[in-house]
């Protein structure tokens, strides 16, 4: 089955049977790293991607549903070599232990950044419920979020 | 090594219109209706089932809609749980079916999630459904040979059985907005505060005139094989002073309406115990919720 969609900005086309999810196809077909296989039944959170721009579990997504939507992963995010804002304070603050969770936990933070640039820390934390670490506490997660704000603030994004 | 869940083989059938969508499933065997698919894509990878076909229903326009009229909201069955969440109507009229939705999964799940997908996915511990039963909301089931419509009661026969027949969707959840002043509440005990499935929660819905209930309404879920209003409870408030003594009291004859389980969340007789205490916390937080307090 041909299936059309925006992948970070690029239009793609990938010939796939339908039973493969869009976690499978990104990162077994399309070289989607950053995409992590976790527990494959949305409680983890390791695989979000942005659909048209919200945060979602890219396991329980059928390739065919994403026909002519927008997919964002961590790729788009550090552009030309560099880090994005958040990835940095991503690393400032510890925020990042084994990694494993850690795109998914920066896609969900720059989905909530966009839609609200100054949360709270209980907001941070609501938003951040789908996503699971299993190496911190998830305080420096948190304080990571609430210092890449302030950070795309300082820069006007 | 596959070290991973495969999806068995499937044919993939996407609709464009609701038309094209019932003359479809009135002629298809063996198939699934895939809406958002937090729960129907699991399933079919830990095989809880096999079909042959989906169909995709997610993107019907039909099915897409918030309505806000003068006496109801009108809310179409792919309508998602972040949607309904974001919803300014939803929040001020319905607090009770807001809190609820607040309460459940996480935001990824949001996202995907529709509320017709968590009704006809008849789970006891559906947690859009107990707001709905106190609220009467009323569901628009429809095929071939047109619409019906049930109450949300109606609509729930047994874990993951419905009312639907084969060749019917879920197209649209109607809800009357509440008489007068309403006092609501929505409580969800799980085992942890968020993105967690309940051991029981409650919802309720009161009206007070001169300090004497004047309506009362509590529904529960995860007590019983679908969820339960708890109408012993109900008639022992009705026509009485609005007193703590009368809520406690109330309160205890919960355990006629529900029929608990023990599974992994919780036991039997832990849920017995917390179905009265929710039940009596949620009249209270519906009467807080229009400046009353019980004494």
């Amino acid at each position: 089955m041909k299936v059309k969609f925006k992948l970070n900005g690029e239009l793609v086309e990938v010939d796939v049977p339908p039973n493969r999810t869009l976690l499978d196809v990104l990162r077994r077909d399309l070289g989607i790293k950053s995409v992590k296989r976790g527990c494959e039944r949305g409680e983890c959170g390791a695989c979000t991607v942005l659909l048209n721009g919200k945060p979602v579990t890219s396991c329980l997504i059928l390739i065919p549903q994403v026909e002519d939507a927008e997919v964002i992963t961590l790729e788009y995010l550090h552009k030309n070599g560099k880090l994005h804002p958040i990835q940095e304070a991503f690393i400032e603050a510890g925020a990042v232990q084994c990694g494993f969770c850690t795109p998914g936990f920066i896609l969900t933070a720059y989905a909530l950044l966009m839609k609200n640039p100054e949360p709270t820390r209980e907001e941070v934390k609501k938003a951040l419920s789908g996503n699971i670490c299993r190496c911190t506490g998830y305080v420096k997660i948190i304080d990571a979020v609430l210092l890449a704000a302030k950070k795309l603030k300082e820069l006007g994004r | 090594m596959v070290i991973y869940y495969l999806i068995p083989k499937v044919n993939y059938l996407r609709p464009k219109t609701k038309e094209e969508c019932l003359k479809l499933i009135n002629e298809l065997r063996d198939f699934k209706v895939l809406a958002g698919g937090t729960d129907l894509v699991v399933d079919l990878k830990i095989g809880r089932f096999r079909v042959k076909n989906l169909v995709d229903i997610s993107r019907l326009p039909e099915l897409r809609f918030i309505k806000n009229e003068e006496r109801q909201l009108r809310i179409g069955a792919c309508v998602t749980l972040q949607e309904l969440l974001e919803s300014k109507v939803v929040k001020e009229k319905l607090p009770v079916l807001y809190e609820a939705i607040d309460s459940m999964a996480s935001w990824q799940i949001r996202n995907l999630a529709t509320i017709g997908g968590n009704l006809c996915n008849a789970s006891p511990a559906a947690d859009t459904a107990p707001p709905l039963y106190v609220l009467n909301a009323k569901l628009v089931l429809e095929s071939v040979n047109g619409a019906r419509v049930v109450n949300v009661e109606e609509f729930f026969l047994g874990p993951r059985k419905t009312a639907l027949k084969p060749n019917e969707i879920l197209t649209e959840i109607i809800i009357p907005y509440p008489q007068g002043k309403a006092g609501m509440k929505f409580i969800k005990l799980g085992r942890r505060t968020s993105f967690t499935l309940s051991v029981v929660a409650v919802a309720a819905l009161v009206n007070v005139e001169d300090r004497v209930f004047k309506d009362v309404r509590i529904a529960l879920n995860s007590v019983a094989p679908t969820p339960v209003r708890a109408r012993s409870v109900e008639s022992r408030l009705v026509g009485k002073e609005v007193s703590l003594s009368n809520i406690y009291e109330a309160s205890k004859y919960v355990l006629n309406d529900i029929k608990p389980i023990s599974d992994v969340r919780a036991s039997a007789e832990y849920r017995r115990e917390m179905s009265i205490v929710l039940t009596k916390d949620a009249i209270i937080g519906a009467l807080n919720s229009i400046g009353i307090t019980p004494s």
